[in-house]
Formats: structure tokens, C-alpha cells, sequence
């Protein structure tokens, strides 16, 4: 054969140690990676009548909860934002993150049917609902709009920041999927886990209060948790106000430690994934 | 220098899985309660070593640990299409498993040239909320086509599957036949150079698989390098004409189909062409007893693959213990489906209804060459004696023999090349004319 030098050479043999995520392969694969995220998105509002304006009434009413429950009763204080907006521009990105989350940590067991039948790159796996549910997430957009019309927030240079954090939003729940994905495929436990870290999540971020209320020595330890880098500058891009670096900072260190450690870690897994499903 | 017609080159391969053990039983409830509290911990443990394996090494195999393959190498040339048969369990899908990526091998070294597809399941990735379209594209980039392929592809296989006026419908409405033949249909357009296919085509409609098995022997003549891992010999035999015999988890017999197949009858099966019994554990009564049973060929000698124009006889030798009975032998004929295609009953005239001395008898029945269809049958040997009628033995399956059709020479096929229908062949008269005349329109 003319060609056989150029064809493709694939060479299964046990591998050994760590190795780094095969990207090359998952840009091979990305068509599926679409129509997978598609199939999602597809699913997830498959024959209801709202269809996705579920993605604007899930956050809307959570915000409303929130105001009603933090802003009038518990009357949290927010350093002069009315709560409504306040708590709007972090539910929208809080939703993302853990509902992104939630559906990447459980996407190996929840593909084992696939996983056992055909080999695709299983990195699409944790991946996909991150991209999902980005669809879900500039839909709600709309909320935010809609609010900061209302409250007539002007428009600043900071906006520049949102794709910053939109990125730095994303990662999280990537980090977190691929590290709990390959966990949950060995140990069931994970499942059960998970909304307890949800909710420790959402009181340890600066979700219903502000990140000022905390006393000053502590900040570096509280913004480690990458969520708070994400909501506060989501707030200072979107409502102008300075951005307050010294909390994003930490964050962005961890999510790029937690998302490395999390490649390696389902990378090492990857490979043992069908035989202990 | 590498051969570069070997595409698939696999060397020692093997694989091994821990099995479950038996749990210690608590007698009672203290250590019951002990053992509630340790649970986590062992569990721990126990899922931890399911994918460790690092007391393989050392010394003995461990009791848990099994291996569904182990030590496998063979060489696939382009263009080879290569049947893998073998007992249920003998290690046949781990392999096929290996080699699409799917799990990774203990040990061991497999290279694969060009673009891989495996079908080990049709329809992986349907959903039954999406429509036929957008499940065609999903299905078909999990196959690890690209959208671009399936866009000029996507009418040609609506139409192999014919469900044109619903491919908009969620396929949730489609009959069960109708998803088989649109998940058949997107895998039976897959181009991969190496085809790995296991035995996917066990499930839709006859007239269906047949579709699918002849567009896969057109894959075949284009140059492509096949896998096809099935119980359906016939198949095997026709598609393959090199086949590997897997036994627990290694390869025992690797060369043509027929060979093969011959083997896999007689070692793995545990049916022959021939079998004798010692007189102790005879089959029969104390009337009569069956000594031996065998299939010959037209050249009289024990064979278990006879060509499907030659004529196939079946012998029996049996001893008659007692004076004075009527008796008559028969035999059921049973294809590989395990439908029975008929009973024969011994009408020698010399015999009939006349009772017999005691001794030894042989008796012959023809089975005619061009009757039978290709394919494994196997025969169960019977006798019968009249007045008052017993039955003295019945050996189910006793022998087997393999019709082979090389597809060369006059046979009931005559020019077709493909599968051809019917548990019978018969070779039938046929007369075309011709007349000069025009044909009046």
C-alpha cells in the first residue's frame, strides 16, 4: 500500500504512571463532543411547554426566594446594592456552577452503558455538561439584564472582566467533574456526597451576603475557595463597582491546581474505568 | 523491517479481572455489629484492589483473580476478513474489547493500522426523546464518523434503513424494528479501514440481517480488514475464510474456517463426525445396542465438512442382543438453529417388519448432495422395534458434520455470491429459452 505510511498506527499496550490528558484525541472527537452537549440540552427540556425558559424560572425564583428570605427578613447587610440585584448577579453564575457540577461528577456512572460499548475519548464525559449548560447560563443572562435595566446599573469598562470570569466560572465545575466523575466510578459514595457539597458550597461562597462581612485576617483562607473570586468579580463587573482582586486572586490559583490535579487524576483513572464500572 | 500488510498485530495479550469472593458469615449479632462498623473500611479495600494488581507479579495466581485472556498473538494481513468463534466465555469479547480501546489490556502489546470502528452493540448513544435525525448523528459521531461524512451519508442511510417519513419523529414512537433498523443502518455505513464486529447481527429481522451481512461482505471486498466475533458458523464459514478458535482466554486453533470450525465441533462442542461406545456404556436396552454412529463422504471415508453437491451418509452399527424382533433405525436431522429439518426412517425392504437374528448390524441412509444448505447439522441417531413398539435408544446430537459451499463449480447458488435463504438447497431443473422474436409492446 501507497498510503500505509500515513495511515493512522494505534498501539494499545498497559499504561504505566501519570499521564498528561490526550487533547489531541478529544479535537479528533469534537463533532461528538457537540451533538453530545446538543443531546443534553435537547433532553433536558424534551416535552415540557416552557422549555427553556425553565433556564430563566429556575434562577428567577431561587433569586426571589433568596431576597425574600435574606434581604427582607435576615436583612443581610450589602453595603448599599438593593438585595434583589445583589443576589441576582451571583445565583445566575452559581446555578452554572452547580448544576454543572452536579451533572459532571455523576457523567461516568451515568454513561457506563456507553462507556462499556465504544471507546470515545472519555474526557468528553465531565466535559460535556460543562458546555451544556453554558447554554443555560447565557439564557439567564436575560435575568441579569432584565434587573440591571430595572436598577438602571450603568455600563463600565468592567464589563471587559465578564469573559474572565465566565472562564474562571467554568473551570470549576470542570475541576471538580473530573476529579468527583472518576472518584464516583470507583466509590458510589460520591453521589450521596454531593449535595452536601452543594450546600457548603453555597453558604461558604459570598452568595447570600457579601465577601466584605468577612473579618480581614481570614480573607486569604476564605477566598482559597475558588467560588468566591467567581461571584465577587461577577458583581464587580457587572455593577461597576472596583474589583476586588485580592479575593479573586486565590481563587484563580486554586481552580488552575484543582482542574491540573483533576486532569492527572482522571487521566491515571481513565484507564480502569470500564473494568470497575 | 515491519510488514506493512500486517494491519493488526497483536503480541501476548492478556487480561485479567478480580472476581468477587465469599463474604465471611457472622454468626452472631456482636459480630455482626463489629462488622457493620468495619464495613466502610473494608470496602474500601475491596473496591481499591479491583483494579490493582500488583500481587500478579509475585507469585502464584491469587484465587479471585481470573484471566479472560491471556497470552493471545496473532496477525491480520489488509484486506483479511478473520472470524474469532469460541464457547461462550472463552475470552472472545474481552479481546474484541481490547481491541477497541474500550479496556485496557493487563499485558501485552497490540498495533492497529488506520481507522478503527467497532461495532460491538448497534445503536450505542440512541435516545429515545431525540429524533431519527438527530440520534443518525450522534450514533454516528460516536462510531467516530465526522459530521461532515454524515452529511453527505445521511440520505443513503434513512433510505437502507427506510424510515424516510419519520425521521423527525422522536424515535420513541419508532417500532422496535424500526430503532434496530436505523441503528444497523448508521453502523452499516461506517468506512473504517479495521472493522471490529461482534455478534451484533443477533438481533432484527431475518430479511434485515441479511442486508446487513451482504453489505458487510461488500465492505469486505474493498479492501477492508474485518474482526467478526459469532456463534453462527454458517456465517463464519461464508464471510471468513480464515478463522481463530478462542478457548479459556487462548487462541487453540488459528487457520481456515473450515478447519477451524471442524475443530471447534469436535474439541470445544465436544460432536465429531464419528463417535463409537466402549459396550459398557452403550446407548440402548436389552434389546439392542448402538455401537457407532458416522458421517462419511461421497469417498467413503469420516468426514465432518462434505461438500454441499456431494452426497453425505450417515452409518449406524448396532447390536441386537435378543431374537425375534421387528425393529427399525431412524434419525432426526437438526441445523444450527436447532430446527429439527426431518426424521428418516430406515425402509430397506428387505428388512421390514422382519424379525431380526442377533448380531451386528450397519445400516446406511444418503442424505443426496445439493439437498442440504451450508452449515453445521447434527444428527441424532434412534431405533425403534415394532410390536411392541420400544424405543431403545435416542443419542441427541450424537454426531455432526459441516456443509461447506466453496461457491465454485454447479451448485444450487449458480451465479450468486451472497447469502442465500432457506434451511434446504435443493439443486432444482431449470431451463431458460430464447427466441428470436421480438417481444411485441
Amino acid at each position: 500500500m501507497s498510503n500505509a505510511d500515513n495511515t493512522k498506527l494505534t498501539v494499545i499496550k498497559p499504561k504505566k504512571g501519570w499521564q498528561i490528558l490526550n487533547l489531541k484525541e478529544f479535537i479528533e472527537y469534537r463533532d461528538l463532543f457537540y451533538f453530545l452537549a446538543s443531546r443534553d440540552i435537547k433532553i433536558m427540556y424534551a416535552q415540557t411547554i416552557l422549555g427553556l425558559f425553565w433556564a430563566i424560572l429556575k434562577p428567577a425564583m431561587q433569586i426571589i426566594v433568596f431576597t425574600v428570605i435574606f434581604g427582607k427578613i435576615a436583612n443581610v447587610s450589602t453595603e448599599g446594592i438593593p438585595y434583589f440585584l445583589f443576589s441576582t448577579v451571583a445565583i445566575i453564575p452559581w446555578t452554572y456552577m452547580s448544576q454543572a457540577m452536579q451533572e459532571s461528577s455523576q457523567s461516568l456512572v451515568s454513561g457506563q452503558q456507553m462507556l462499556g460499548k465504544v471507546y470515545i475519548p472519555r474526557l468528553i464525559f465531565p466535559l460535556v455538561p460543562i458546555l451544556s449548560r453554558l447554554i443555560d447560563f447565557a439564557i439567564s443572562l436575560v435575568i441579569v439584564m432584565a434587573v440591571m435595566f430595572y436598577y438602571n446599573v450603568p455600563a463600565t469598562l468592567n464589563l471587559l472582566f465578564v469573559p474572565l470570569f465566565i472562564l474562571l466560572m467554568a473551570s470549576i465545575p470542570a475541576a471538580i467533574g473530573l476529579w468527583l466523575s472518576s472518584l464516583a466510578i470507583r466509590f458510589r459514595d460520591i453521589k450521596h456526597a454531593i449535595p452536601f457539597l452543594l450546600q457548603l458550597l453555597i453558604y461558604t461562597a459570598p452568595i447570600v451576603y457579601s465577601a466584605a462581612t468577612i473579618p480581614e485576617k481570614y480573607r486569604l483562607i476564605y477566598s482559597l475557595n475558588p467560588l468566591v473570586g467567581v461571584i465577587e468579580g461577577f458583581r464587580a463587573s457587572l455593577l461597576g463597582t472596583p474589583l476586588p482582586w485580592s479575593f479573586i486572586w486565590p481563587g484563580i490559583i486554586t481552580a488552575i491546581f484543582l482542574f491540573l490535579s483533576g486532569a492527572y487524576y482522571f487521566r491515571r483513572m481513565e484507564r480502569i474505568i470500564v473494568d470497575v464500572i | 523491517m515491519r510488514d506493512k500488510n500486517i494491519v493488526i498485530k497483536v503480541e501476548n495479550i492478556s487480561k485479567c479481572y478480580r472476581i468477587g469472593l465469599k463474604k465471611d458469615m457472622h454468626n452472631s449479632f456482636a459480630t455482626s455489629i463489629l462488622s457493620f462498623i468495619k464495613s466502610p473500611l473494608e470496602n474500601y479495600r475491596k473496591y481499591r484492589a479491583l483494579y490493582r494488581f500488583d500481587d500478579l507479579n509475585h507469585k502464584n495466581d491469587s484465587s479471585d483473580i481470573i484471566w479472560a485472556v491471556k497470552n493471545v498473538s496473532f496477525e491480520v494481513r489488509q484486506g483479511e476478513i478473520v472470524g474469532i468463534i469460541g464457547l461462550n466465555g472463552a475470552g472472545k469479547s474481552t479481546l474484541l474489547k481490547i481491541l477497541s480501546k474500550i479496556t485496557e489490556p493487563t499485558s501485552g502489546r497490540v498495533e492497529i493500522r488506520g481507522r478503527i470502528s467497532s461495532l460491538l452493540e448497534v445503536g450505542t448513544g440512541f435516545h429515545p426523546e431525540l429524533t431519527g435525525r438527530e440520534n443518525v448523528y450522534l450514533n454516528g459521531t460516536i462510531l467516530g464518523m465526522r459530521k461532515k461524512e454524515l452529511d453527505l451519508k445521511f440520505d443513503e442511510i434513512v433510505d437502507f434503513a427506510g424510515v424516510e417519513k419519520l425521521i423527525d419523529t422522536p424515535i420513541k414512537r419508532y417500532s422496535s424494528g424500526m430503532k434496530v433498523r436505523l441503528a444497523f443502518a448508521v453502523a452499516a455505513h461506517i468506512e473504517p479501514e479495521v472493522l471490529l464486529i461482534d455478534e451484533v447481527l443477533a438481533v432484527g429481522d431475518i430479511q434485515f440481517q441479511k442486508k446487513c451481512l451482504n453489505k458487510m461482505e461488500d465492505i469486505g471486498k474493498h479492501g477492508r480488514t474485518i474482526l467478526f466475533v459469532s456463534h453462527n458458523m454458517a456465517a463464519v464459514a461464508r464471510i471468513c475464510p480464515r478463522s481463530i478458535l478462542i478457548s479459556n482466554g487462548g487462541v487453540v486453533c488459528d487457520g481456515s474456517s473450515h478447519q477451524v470450525i471442524s475443530h471447534y465441533m469436535g474439541n470445544e462442542k465436544g460432536t465429531r463426525a464419528e463417535r463409537t461406545w466402549q459396550s459398557k456404556e452403550a446407548p440402548g436396552n436389552e434389546l439392542v445396542r448402538l455401537c457407532s454412529v458416522r458421517v462419511t463422504s461421497e469417498s467413503g471415508s469420516v468426514s465432518d465438512a462434505i461438500d454441499i453437491r456431494q452426497s453425505v451418509t450417515i452409518e449406524m452399527e448396532y447390536e441386537v442382543l435378543q431374537h425375534g424382533f421387528a425393529m427399525f433405525s431412524y434419525f432426526h436431522l437438526i441445523n444450527e438453529e436447532g430446527i429439527e429439518l426431518f426424521e428418516s426412517f430406515e425402509n430397506d425392504l428387505e428388512w421390514r417388519n422382519r424379525p431380526r437374528l442377533s448380531g451386528r448390524y450397519v445400516t446406511h441412509a444418503q442424505i443426496p448432495g445439493n439437498f442440504l444448505t451450508e452449515g453445521i447439522f447434527y444428527i441424532t441417531p434412534c431405533l425403534r422395534t415394532l410390536k411392541p413398539e420400544i424405543r431403545c435408544f435416542k443419542v441427541p446430537d450424537a454426531v455432526a458434520f459441516q456443509v461447506v459451499d466453496s461457491i465454485e463449480g454447479n451448485s444450487a447458488r449458480g451465479d450468486c455470491t451472497g447469502e442465500i435463504a432457506g434451511v434446504v438447497r435443493p439443486l432444482l431443473k431449470w431451463k431458460t429459452q430464447f427466441s428470436t422474436t421480438a417481444v411485441r409492446t
